[in-house]
């Protein structure tokens, strides 16, 4: 895998028109800041959602012909403030807070959480009847996030004490592949990408990716890029691991059902045993430590853990509900390799 | 040493710099860090790339004996610490 460099896509509304036009220009030009963003629906806003996910992207990308000063650029940080409020606000409205007798064992309450998964049965459908056209679907939709799996939450080691960062280094090293990049886990994701005949460069399918999707990765680079959301961050990647091997699984079933191999299904496959040790050190060393270490953010551990299920659960019901009318799931379809 | 519960510490060779522990988890599996090999009853390593693994616990995991987080459908519950014998 090269560098990463990303294209502008095309914008949505305003906010995006407004965010793309500022990135052709120096970052020493500054941008407008909107006072408030009116948003009914924040989480499926198309224009708010990808404008966020770009102002994110200058933390991780290149993106072709934009200046890169823009990443710290003053008035950027501010819209990107503007389009975060409404956000967290609507993913706040979805989670319940934190019960009192939940906070004296975090670990135990992350458990209880994610057996009460709200998301509907996605990867039971993929395992028995998704189609080929639904499985590359699922892979692109991923792609915002799996090519670079474990970065938004790598943003939260230098903010740990040293047990809970002792605890996520351990999950992160072997997502990073162990000292191999073959066997990191966005490499492993790209190779499953190619192998199903997509695009495995980074950033290609971003045009095609709905605000549900854009959503999901927001969410988590919004948790890790801010310090005060360190228990959100490491709540988010304890829930994470913890629905990562069951349903890893069945995609990897779906994938051996119509047909390939282990080029494609490594990626699924090496998720099963690796997410079973890693949801235990998350759940236990990781997000137990943190609370042990800084009780005043154990709720918002559990908070992370939370509205990672809820936001998990719209995009989830996004993809079955469009297949179940007949439509594609993304903005726009990818043709089936012959 | 993770400090969720008790290790047992394995500890054939006390030069070694690091040795093998073996973790229960909450309902979970065993994790097992250090220089360690699993092997099968005829000595034949069962290959894993990882440097921390997990033993499955509950009886259920479909790659036994490594943990596939079936546990978790199959409501398994044991804890960290050892269990009381004889119970009161």
């Amino acid at each position: 895998m090269a560098a990463r460099l990303i294209e502008l896509p095309p914008a949505r509304g305003p906010l995006s028109e407004g965010l793309f036009a500022a990135l052709e220009e120096p970052s020493g030009e500054g941008m407008e800041v909107p006072d408030a963003i009116d948003s009914v629906d924040p989480i499926a806003d198309e224009d708010l959602q990808l404008a966020l996910y770009v102002a994110y992207e200058l933390h991780y990308t290149a993106i072709r012909g934009v200046d890169e000063g823009w990443e710290w650029a003053p008035s950027l940080i501010g819209f990107r403030a503007a389009l975060e409020r409404p956000f967290e606000a609507a993913v706040a409205a979805l989670v319940e807070p934190a019960a009192e007798e939940e906070l004296a064992s975090v670990g135990a309450a992350l458990q209880q959480i994610v057996a009460e998964d709200p998301g509907p049965p996605l990867s039971r459908h993929m395992e028995i009847e998704g189609r080929l056209e639904q499985m590359l679907e699922l892979v692109v939709h991923r792609s915002a996030y799996q090519l670079k799996e474990s970065d938004p939450h790598s943003w939260a080691i230098p903010r740990l004490s040293p047990r809970p960062k002792a605890a996520l280094l351990e999950v992160q090293a072997d997502e990073y592949g162990g000292g191999d990049p073959e066997r990191m886990h966005a490499v492993l994701f790209a190779n499953t990408m190619a192998a199903l005949g997509l695009d495995p460069t980074y950033g290609r399918y971003l045009e095609r990716l709905p605000a549900v999707t854009l959503a999901t990765v927001n969410l988590m680079s919004g948790f890790g890029l801010h310090r005060r959301r360190r228990g959100a961050i490491v709540g988010h990647l304890a829930a994470f691991e913890m629905t990562s091997s069951i349903p890893n699984r069945r995609y990897g079933n779906a994938l051996r059902r119509l047909g390939f191999g282990r080029e494609a299904t490594h990626f699924y496959d090496e998720h099963v045993e690796a997410d079973a040790v890693h949801e235990n050190i998350a759940a236990w060393d990781l997000a137990g430590g943190l609370a042990a270490d800084e009780p005043e953010v154990a709720a918002d551990i559990l908070f992370g853990a939370r509205a990672l299920l809820q936001v998990e659960a719209r995009w989830a019901r996004h993809l079955m509900d469009s297949w179940e009318r007949g439509d594609s799931s993304l903005c726009e379809p990818v043709a089936v390799p012959a | 040493m993770p400090g969720s519960g008790r290790s047992i510490v394995v500890d054939p060779n006390p030069d070694q710099s690091s040795p093998v522990t073996i973790t229960p988890y909450p309902n979970g599996p065993y994790l097992v860090r250090g220089d360690f090999v699993v092997q099968d009853q005829q000595g034949h390593e069962l290959p894993s790339e990882r440097r921390t693994i997990a033993l499955c616990r509950c009886g259920k995991s479909r790659i036994r004996p490594f943990c596939d987080g079936t546990h978790k459908l199959i409501g398994f519950e044991a804890p960290s610490e050892a269990e009381p014998w004889p119970r009161g």
